[in-house]
């Protein structure tokens, strides 16, 4: 490790572990193949080709692997779901379709370095036996999506893709296909309708995973690009070992990327749970910005849950003891945050400090839902312009206080009722911030001045406005 | 009530844009015929329709937006229907069925741009270029100069939130980007244009 460096001002921070991100604005490191092989790239995959594929998806499996696209689940778990004496081809696809707000990890990988995730994708399709991968990227990565092209193109010529892999009779096709600036594409079910070329709606579930049914009606695993790539440091490192390093119940790097009102802000690759909040924030972040302070937290991509700064949290000590603590205290796992009642997600944490308007920043998310809603179900078509209308309306000071919770209602009324997970992702940040900011909201609806809500003359409006008057 | 078309008249009805004037007009050719037969070509077999968003995508390069006289074409490559095409080209964000300007902003406004200031910075470009803010609308969400030269689109979420506000000019990225900075951006634009 230690001969690597980095481009200057872009050196990890002590507290980070480089595996995916290893070459990530490493000097001299460009996405070409041949910087990739001198880097011991591809020694895996001839590895892996040794090994049976039910091994391989063994090895995943003890790895103990959860994916990285927001859900968690884990992978090896997920890729024996393709139904037992399954006669029809078995598809895999890679969504690099980040576009949730707040996370920008995937960008670095494709950018920068593109095969390591072709590894692992040629991986996984041996381990579930796919002879046909789509690369499903994001319209917003032109550049990426030319590189990524390259990357197959060279890969193809030196023999780790096409036909008879290594000469071990292994065939796989790898296609890019491009998105064209919908989130839904996310959405596993609806990435695959986009694939297939109709409207990208989410499909019905059960089947709960396209593993049974998916791609042109055949099993098809979809996983994250970061997944894919942790799939490679697996069976570099094997399951074991990497099963032994950080959170117990999710092992392995997670890579989170910071944004809003830090000195900071980037994208670092940390063991999962090694460190706390607090410690991302004040000690790789920096902390926040001159003469403010943190208020809020969004901890996993904009539909998590908002996190306030000054909550008291109930956590416990290893004798079983409870302590008070903050969302600083929290241990940046899969899980931890969860058991806060939000979640970790795809690692995208959304720092907010004491400048900023909490109903203003409702209303921006209000408006990324309400923009995004693919319009299939009545409750998320309908409600998530409902729930804009009424933030905005608050925000303008026009707004009643029983709109705080009428807008509340909305989103209860949503969420769980639709088809895909995005109702769920798009109630979420309105029933936490009218929750846990109530008093932002109600003080709009009385004649403050809705611009500056922080402002001490604004404040001192607001000791004499309370619910009862 | 009567004057308001159809929503297929309406799909297949030209929206005229200044930014024609520096796209060729679409038209096929035996070259183009074979560049979405090869796009075709990557899907299994029957699954032409697959290939919709690769053609679509190709066409959208070449010629700047998705005309209603391509759609037709793009439905008879992919074994597809035109009105199945119209469904996908209204579909996606990222479809124009306008020709954007020269040079194409996308300007980042959703929360962690939004914090850095894209809101400020999308009303500025937009005063620079000449386009009133106001007629960015989610019916209509391009606006574009009277030139054709520069055309703006307010997006949501561009995936680099760290280093907000995030502009894209045609497919290159601009981070960290400022009102200064914008500036600055245009000039070189403009002059970059009258030198090519």
């Amino acid at each position: 490790m230690s001969d690597i460096t980095y481009l200057p001002g872009k050196e990890p921070h002590p507290k980070e572990t480089r595996r995916i991100f290893r070459n990530i604005n490493r000097e001299g490191y460009t996405p070409s193949i041949k910087c990739f092989m001198k880097d011991g790239g591809y020694e895996t995959l001839k590895k892996v080709m040794e090994m049976e594929p039910a091994d391989v998806i063994a090895e995943v499996k003890k790895s103990g692997l959860r994916g990285r696209g927001g859900a968690g689940f884990p992978t090896g778990v997920k890729w024996t779901f393709i139904p037992r004496g399954n006669t029809k081809p078995v598809y895999l696809v890679c969504n690099c379709d980040e576009s949730e707000p707040g996370t920008f990890k995937d960008r670095f990988i494709v950018h920068q370095d593109p095969h390591q995730l072709l590894e692992g994708m040629i991986i996984a399709c041996y381990a579930v036996q796919a002879h046909f991968a789509v690369i499903y990227m994001r319209e917003e990565f032109p550049e990426a999506a030319q590189i990524v092209q390259k990357a197959i193109k060279e890969a193809e010529k030196a023999g780790f893709l096409g036909e008879n892999i290594l000469g071990k009779g292994f065939d796989l096709k790898i296609v890019l296909h491009r998105g064209a600036g919908a989130y839904i594409c996310g959405e596993e079910t609806g990435l695959i309708n986009s694939i297939e070329g109709v409207r990208p709606y989410p499909r019905i579930k059960p089947p709960f995973f396209p593993a049974a049914i998916g791609l042109y009606g055949c099993p098809t695993i979809v996983n994250n690009v970061e997944s894919l790539c942790q799939v490679r440091q697996v069976m570099m490192r094997g399951g074991e070992a990497y099963a032994a390093e950080g959170a117990q119940r999710s092992p392995g790097t997670r890579i989170i990327g910071v944004s809003g009102d830090v000195k900071r802000p980037g994208v670092y690759e940390i063991i999962s749970g090694s460190i706390t909040y607090g410690e991302l924030l004040y000690d790789i972040c920096g902390g926040p910005k001159k003469g403010r302070s943190f208020k809020a937290i969004i901890p996993g991509g904009a539909s998590a849950k908002v996190m306030r700064c000054d909550e008291v949290l109930k956590g416990r000590n290893p004798d079983g003891s409870v302590r008070k603590m903050t969302i600083f205290d929290v241990p940046m796992d899969l899980d931890s945050i969860a058991q806060h009642g939000s979640m970790s997600g795809s690692g995208g944490v959304i720092v907010m400090d004491d400048t900023r308007s909490m109903p203003k920043m409702l209303n921006n998310l209000n408006r990324f839902f309400a923009w995004e809603s693919c319009g299939q179900c009545s409750p998320c078509r309908e409600g998530n312009p409902w729930m804009l209308k009424l933030s905005t309306r608050i925000c303008e000071g026009k707004g009643a206080p029983e709109d705080v919770d009428l807008l509340k209602s909305v989103a209860d009324n949503i969420c769980g009722r639709t088809v895909c997970a995005f109702g769920e992702a798009c109630s979420w940040p309105t029933q936490a911030f009218t929750t846990k900011f109530r008093d932002e909201f109600l003080a709009l609806t009385k004649p403050i001045n809705a611009e500056k809500p922080h402002s001490p003359e604004a404040a001192e409006a607001r000791k004499f406005l309370t619910r009862e008057d | 009530m009567s004057e308001t078309p159809n929503a297929i008249e309406a799909v297949s009805a030209p929206i005229p844009s200044p930014g024609e004037q520096y796209f060729p007009k679409f038209k096929v050719t035996p070259a183009l015929v074979k560049e979405a037969q090869a796009l075709v070509a990557q899907y299994p077999e029957g699954k032409e329709q697959s290939a919709v968003l690769p053609i679509i995508h190709m066409i959208q390069e070449k010629f700047g937006y998705i005309c209603p006289e391509s759609m037709p074409w793009i439905a008879e490559m992919c074994k597809s229907t035109p009105i199945h095409v119209a469904g996908i080209v209204t579909f996606y964000p990222g479809i124009h069925r306008k020709c954007p300007g020269k040079f194409h902003f996308r300007v980042c406004r959703t929360i962690a741009c939004a914090m850095g200031g894209g809101e400020e910075l999308l009303a500025h470009i937009c005063k620079k270029i000449g386009v009133d803010p106001a007629s960015l609308t989610d019916e209509e969400p391009m606006g574009i100069s009277e030139d054709g030269m520069f055309s703006i689109e307010a997006v949501e979420c561009l995936a680099n939130c760290g280093f907000g506000p995030n502009v894209m000019v045609n497919d290159a990225l601009h981070q960290e980007m400022t009102p200064a900075k914008a500036d600055k951006l245009i000039t070189f634009l403009k002059k970059n244009t009258i030198n090519a």
